[in-house]
């Protein structure tokens, strides 16, 4: 293995990090912004409220992103007049937004329902006691319920941060040179096999990043827990029922 | 309407090729998913493993394909063998001419070993779950290993890891659209040669869509009905 072409097309590789970065950074946040009502919503008792809540999420959770990426990019293109009409159509025209518009609504479904298990899993009592301080279910959701569902779902949330930072990869295929888009170019002109290998190192690298600095915000989010650490890592992320 | 008649079957319509699509589209997902799991169970084998290499190889395996992106693990599994395949050709016959992977092959191949990461994760948790008493107990009645691991390990596990096997599964169905991008005339790429065809994009990725959601709605359907089967035993608290 030589390293001419990491060498000659390296920078490359590290725009296509930055639009990776940049283009599911943007999508996580304003998931996270659209995720924390609808999850609300999703809770609620109100069948109208969380009925279309719940259809929203089996749909993005139910069908490929890269089907959604078409259906936006392209699809968009047969309502083009229409589009125009409203003034809409610079959004839909440029890949860039459409991959950004696909993104967050996929990962708004994602996170939505991360959250619906945070919620859900504050303990009833704590609820009780807001409600016997009196306090009103804006406030009891700002101060008592909402907290502590970021708390339990923090750890999930971290792992849709990396599913997302992968599936963007998708973006390479409506023409974005992001990290996987720059990778294949580069393929293509040297057909050096190696290129890929330093793409899966480097996405690696991310995501391993990721990792740590979740980790870190954890241990700030649940001071009281810092004493006794369990062990995360060692314990798999899978809904197992205890035995006993 | 005249959207119901693109979807008509013969040469009018689109219906025939876009069902022949889907059934590409589950031929791979339901040939990647023993594969897939027999990496599982060999990945989730070697993590469990006393041996310190194959604890390191096991952890190794799945830290690097569950961090990379499926899209990728396919380019490297497609561009990858098909060079081997033809080196090894080519040392073999130096005349020969360059043969190309199947993209069906190497969308399974691809597919299996994101599996396998994942897998392998969900059922080292079911083993590592088991109830070591009933093991204990197994052995003190004399059960041979493989007679312990069929009837008193394999029916828990089963139980343990369905609802993360579940998942996986309905990850997979939607995983298989990567493949179109490799030209293998799975659904999502009959409906882009029909879209090329009628200039009708919106109409027909949105029916691609219809179809892989309710093929993932039909997979949680079966799985919940599993599930209610395999905890039949369970007492609820």
């Amino acid at each position: 293995m030589s390293f001419d072409t990491i060498i000659q097309y390296g920078h490359l590789l590290l725009e296509g990090t930055w639009l990776t970065i940049k283009l599911s950074g943007l999508a996580l946040v304003v998931g996270a912004l659209c995720a924390m009502p609808m999850a609300v919503a999703r809770c609620s008792d109100r069948r109208w409220l969380s009925r279309p809540v719940r259809v929203y999420i089996s749909f993005f959770r139910g069908t490929p992103m890269l089907a959604q990426l078409f259906l936006i990019y392209y699809g968009a293109g047969q309502y083009r007049h229409e589009l125009q009409a409203l003034n809409l159509w610079w959004l839909f025209r440029d890949p860039f937004y459409c991959a950004l518009v696909t993104f967050a609504l996929n990962t708004t479904a994602y996170q939505t329902e991360l959250l619906r298990g945070g919620i859900q899993g504050v303990p009833r009592g704590e609820i009780e006691a807001a409600k016997a301080y009196g306090m009103s279910s804006w406030l009891r959701y700002r101060l008592i319920v909402l907290p502590h569902a970021y708390r339990i779902a923090f750890p999930a949330l971290g792992n849709e941060v990396i599913l997302l930072l992968k599936g963007s990869a998708i973006a390479s295929v409506v023409t974005l040179f992001d990290l996987m888009g720059q990778t294949r170019t580069i393929f293509a002109k040297t057909f050096d096999f190696s290129i890929y290998l330093w793409a899966a190192l480097l996405y690696l690298l991310i995501t391993m990043l990721i990792v740590r600095v979740w980790r870190r915000l954890e241990d700030r989010l649940n001071p009281h827990l810092r004493q006794r650490t369990v062990q995360r890592s060692s314990t798999p992320a899978v809904a197992v029922a205890p035995t006993e | 309407m005249d959207n119901l008649s693109l979807l008509a079957f013969g040469s009018d319509g689109w219906g025939d090729e876009l069902l022949s699509g889907l059934l590409v589209t589950i031929q791979l997902a339901a040939t990647t998913l023993p594969l897939g799991l027999l990496i599982g169970f060999a990945v989730a084998g070697a993590s469990l493993s006393s041996h310190p290499w194959l604890r390191r190889f096991g952890r190794g395996y799945t830290t690097a394909a569950r961090g990379i992106p499926e899209l990728l693990t396919l380019f490297l599994v497609y561009n990858g063998i098909a060079m081997l395949l033809n080196a090894v050709w080519r040392w073999l016959d130096p005349e020969a001419g360059f043969v190309e992977l199947s993209p069906f092959i190497a969308g399974v191949i691809a597919l299996s070993v994101v599996f396998g990461a994942f897998s392998g994760e969900v059922l080292r948790g079911a083993f590592q779950a088991l109830d070591r008493g009933q093991i204990e107990a197994g052995q003190a009645i004399g059960l041979s290993r493989w007679d312990l691991f069929r009837f008193i390990k394999l029916p828990q596990i089963w139980r343990f890891a369905l609802p993360g096997l579940g998942n996986l599964w309905v990850n997979l169905i939607k995983d298989t659209a990567l493949v179109s991008i490799i030209a293998l005339n799975d659904l999502l790429r009959m409906t882009n040669i029909a879209v090329g065809a009628t200039k009708k994009p919106f109409t027909f990725f949105l029916i691609a869509c219809a179809a892989y959601w309710l093929l993932s709605i039909l997979s949680e359907m079966v799985l919940a009905r599993l599930e209610e089967r395999a905890n039949r035993g369970v007492r609820r608290a």
